[in-house]
């Protein structure tokens, strides 16, 4: 029974590293800050997710502190789900507002790459940083703006 | 319906957990905080459905089941665009509309949305989302009619 938890402690453990550290690799890898966004949020919510059921599976397991830890654990993962999408969506809307335009393929395509584009592995794929807000950006911005107000 | 002594009962269960000591003394002190903080909040006009949304309870007990295997489903698929070595990513900024009556199940939808990996709401204006969702041709809708079916239905008839 004990080694039954502490393996499935164990698993818990393991899987939510595995997607923090793919969260991680996507905030390398994605080619813009919306995009990065959804790599993002995997962190916060699988990778957290899992490490905290993980741990409350293991001070369910471990039984001194039965109800104290436990409880804490799932308030923690409560807040940390009510609120994270806020704030990703705050971001998401500031950085529309500030004239980032999203990465899309048909720009990347035509070569008019909004951002850093590409992970650098395809040819021709080199980093290209605009500052955000120039000229068309900046346009684009009201547009959007006007669109995303609630 | 009146809330106040739901706020009440919550913050004392928390004071009550979070504490986990049953000594009178802590109770006489729980019991003091609670009862002002209450006072408190109803004196400013915070309670109310939107801030203490007790008549969701009973159906989010089926929702939230639901929308942590959607999140699971969502963050698999993300994670599986994020380690394939081509990395086929096609952005974009897609429209839902959103049926909900009341904000604040036009404000659950939105978080559902975000909640899930892949999609992020980033505006909405009235019945509109505005949704970012890093590949474009597996938003083909019935997914995210299914979310805003359930989140309809969570939000209910107004009980009030």
């Amino acid at each position: 029974m004990d080694m039954a938890l502490t393996v499935l402690t164990w698993a818990l453990l393991m899987a939510g590293a595995f997607f923090l550290l793919t969260g991680a690799l996507g905030m390398v890898r994605l080619p813009d800050v919306f995009t990065r966004m959804h790599a993002a949020g995997m962190t916060d919510t699988m990778g957290a997710g899992l490490i905290l059921a993980g741990l409350f599976v293991h001070a369910l397991s471990a039984g001194d502190q039965l109800v104290a830890v436990p409880v804490r654990l799932l308030l923690i993962l409560g807040f940390l789900w009510f609120t994270s999408p806020i704030a990703t969506h705050a971001t998401a809307k500031a950085a529309l507002s500030g004239g980032v335009r999203p990465f899309t393929l048909a720009a990347a395509e035509s070569g008019d790459l909004p951002e850093s584009a590409g992970s650098g592995e395809e040819p021709g794929g080199a980093r290209q940083l605009t500052p955000p807000g120039d000229g068309s950006g900046a346009g684009q911005s009201g547009e959007e703006q006007g669109g995303a107000s609630s | 319906m009146n809330r106040a002594p739901w706020l009440w009962g919550i913050l004392f269960a928390l004071w009550l957990l979070l504490s986990w000591h049953f000594e009178p003394l802590f109770i006489i002190f729980g019991l003091f905080t609670c009862t002002v903080a209450v006072w408190v909040s109803v004196r400013m006009g915070v309670v109310d459905r939107e801030s203490l949304p007790v008549h969701l309870i009973g159906r989010a007990v089926g929702y939230v089941p639901w929308l942590v295997w959607e999140v699971f489903r969502s963050n698999v698929r993300v994670a599986r665009i994020i380690l394939s070595p081509r990395m086929l990513v096609d952005p974009s900024i897609v429209h839902f509309r959103a049926s909900q009556a009341t904000d604040l199940g036009r404000f659950i939808y939105a978080n559902s949305i975000t909640l899930t990996p892949g999609t992020v709401t980033t505006g909405v204006t009235g019945d509109d989302m505005e949704v970012h969702a890093i590949v474009q041709s597996e938003i083909d809708g019935s997914e995210e009619n299914d979310m805003n079916r359930r989140v309809a239905v969570l939000e209910g008839k107004d009980p009030r």
